[in-house]
């Protein structure tokens, strides 16, 4: 995992992109901050930080897309899956890599609320949350698109569909507010749900059993729930959705100032799941 | 060392590889041969843990490469078709991550970098970026990274592809020295390239091992008994009557030559009898001395081009019928199979 991290790091710096992502990150971050806190007068970094989420759905992608999608293009995964090493140690050490280069515009960033206290008065917990906070959504991203990258041998499409995923999530609440809450919606909802479920399991291991049974019993028991407790589903498909915002957790941060546990929670769960799945993709690759 | 039992690798309905056994001995050098797309890059890359297969089983110093994949690759160096290298960093930035990778004790590291990287003669560009150096030049950085460190087995896919003639040349007496005390396998489409360097040759078409063994057997294997006869004799029709009456001698052939003299060719009926008395005997009855006799001569190249196109003409019978069914159904369809076997033709 070590050899793999230091190629992939010094690569970052061999080339334009990890100078780029880093200029690019650090002057929106020192722009924000110039115009929040510095001329409008807020006293709390965290505020400016999260207006700058913009710039990392279309700075992260730069910074993913190549991971797996040149190794493929140029055949140098055959040199890395034919040595002594494993599949998750390959994966790790590209991920940590990306994530130190995520981490330098993130490290500037943490200058400024000592600029705040310097020059007024702020609070360097909940900035320095913030920052935390700002960590576990770049490795939620990254993981993202690094499993994108895994996917294709372009790193336009990687960068594009990272990107178009990116800003889903980011915009998740806005979606979410727009599902019906009736019953009836919730159950066609939740059935949707496993039948796509089923269809993905199907489609990556081309096998019947798995996601017939899944779709068997997501139909039966979605229906058999919905007759035994109606009440229940009312607004339940909203909610399970509303659950995995990634806004929520960053407005409790920033607007509400709570140290929100659970939803930081929900975004390291989420950057492991897309972790494990790029493991998965990669060894899927050898079979077929 | 290796043994490879029943190896099968299926895409959808094309078998790569179909059912393929061998065992790879210590200390000799293989050679591969078959046309291309007969399924060498396939067998060696599921040899080399880098893709699945289908079933069978390959065991590499006794580690099964499904299940001990560590343990089997640690034996393994390779080299595949298009060298693994990394554009954008310099040689010996390169062949120091495969150490890494490799998992080369540090205090052996420097050691072994040096000669890898001495034996493939890339010191002198070993800080210039690997995406500005030559087609030879990559390959043998590529080469570099799978000798690093000696493993006892070492893979090559088609080492030579690219070239130049000097740098083959280089390149073969490499493969030699190496052969003297490691497994090396390398595949090729060039038989001459397989026949200078190798002791054992597996000839794989379509999928299929369809021979293998030294180069002198293969060459007995298809040469059977016939003999070449030259006589001094003016009548051609005469000596051909005179042979043909030797008992056991069929399809006997005669045709002048120069300088009033005859040549001939005879088959046994039976492989094994040896006809060599009974002709000396007839030609002295009869009166013309027998001035050359030896078994007729055939090449690996023809062994070779025969056994594909055995194989081939079977393959090829049924990829026709195949195509102008699937013709009939849609136009546009372009049988694979026709294509790879004219490839392979040609060579």
């Amino acid at each position: 995992m070590k050899a793999v991290y230091k190629r992939e790091l010094e690569s970052y710096f061999n080339t334009m992109t990890g100078y780029v992502f880093i200029a690019i990150v650090a002057a929106f971050i020192g722009l924000y901050f110039v115009l929040y806190n510095l001329r409008m007068g807020h006293p709390y970094f965290a505020a400016a930080l999260s207006s700058t989420i913009a710039v990392f759905i279309f700075a992260v992608p730069v910074l993913t897309m190549k991971s797996f999608a040149e190794e493929r293009k140029t055949k140098t995964d055959q040199m890395l899956l034919t040595y002594p090493v494993s599949v998750p140690s390959i994966v790790l050490g590209k991920f940590f890599a990306m994530m130190t280069v995520y981490l330098i515009p993130l490290l500037i960033g943490c200058l400024c609320p000592l600029v705040i206290r310097i020059v007024g008065k702020g609070s360097l917990v909940i900035d320095y949350s913030a920052i935390v906070l700002f960590l576990c959504l770049g490795a939620f991203f990254i993981s993202i698109g690094m499993f994108v990258s895994a996917l294709t041998d372009s790193q336009v499409i990687a960068a594009v569909v990272t990107m178009a995923v990116l800003l889903v999530i980011v915009i998740w609440d806005s979606i979410t507010n727009y599902i019906p809450e009736t019953p009836v919606a919730s159950l066609i909802g939740f059935i949707v749900i496993f039948f796509l479920a089923a269809f993905i399991i199907y489609r990556s291991t081309r096998c019947w059993t798995a996601p017939a049974l899944i779709a068997i019993f997501g139909l039966v028991a979605s229906i058999a729930c919905y007759f035994m407790a109606e009440s229940w589903f009312q607004g339940a498909l909203k909610k399970l959705l509303a659950a995995l915002s990634i806004f929520g957790p960053m407005n409790n941060f920033v607007s509400y100032y709570v140290f929100d546990v659970k939803g930081l929670l929900i975004v390291i769960c989420f950057a492991a799941l897309f972790i494990f799945l790029t493991i998965q993709a990669v060894q899927r690759r050898r079979w077929n | 060392m290796i043994e490879v039992r029943n190896l099968v690798k299926q895409y959808g309905d094309h078998y790569a590889v179909d059912d393929i056994s061998f065992t790879i001995e210590k200390g000799r050098i293989y050679g591969f041969l078959g046309p291309n797309g007969a399924g060498k890059t396939t067998t060696m890359n599921i040899m080399t843990g880098y893709i699945g297969l289908t079933s069978g089983q390959v065991i590499v110093n006794g580690h099964d490469i499904q299940e001990e994949p560590y343990e089997a690759k640690s034996c393994i160096g390779y080299l595949p078709e298009h060298p693994p290298v990394y554009g954008d960093m310099t040689p010996l930035e390169y062949v120091t991550f495969a150490a890494e990778l490799k998992n080369i004790p540090a205090d052996e590291r420097e050691e072994s970098i040096k000669k890898a990287m001495e034996l493939t003669k890339i010191v002198d560009v070993q800080d210039r970026l690997i995406k500005n150096l030559s087609k030879g030049y990559r390959q043998r950085v590529g080469f570099a990274q799978a000798i690093l460190g000696f493993p006892e087995v070492i893979i090559l896919d088609e080492p030579t592809v690219g070239l130049d003639p000097r740098q083959i040349h280089e390149m073969r007496e490499l493969i030699r020295s190496l052969g003297k005390d490691h497994t090396v396998i390398l595949s090729s489409h060039i038989l001459s390239e397989v026949q200078d360097v190798c002791d054992h040759i597996i000839i794989i078409h379509k999928g299929k091992l369809i021979a293998q063994g030294t180069p002198e057997e293969l060459e007995n294997q298809m040469r059977g008994a016939a003999m070449e006869l030259t006589l001094k004799a003016d009548d051609p029709e005469k000596v051909g009557a005179m042979l043909s009456a030797i008992p056991g001698a069929k399809n006997v052939t005669c045709h002048p030559a120069k300088n009033g003299e005859v040549m001939a060719e005879l088959e046994p009926e039976d492989k094994n009898s040896d006809l060599r008395e009974a002709v000396f005997n007839a030609c002295a009855a009869a009166g013309c001395p027998l001035l050359m006799m030896k078994p007729s001569s055939i090449s690996l190249e023809s062994v070779f081009l025969e056994l594909i196109a055995d194989t081939g003409a079977e393959a090829q019978v049924k990829a026709e019928a195949e195509s102008e069914s699937q013709e009939e159904k849609d136009g546009d369809a372009q049988p694979e199979a026709p294509e790879t076997d004219e490839k392979g033709g040609d060579e």
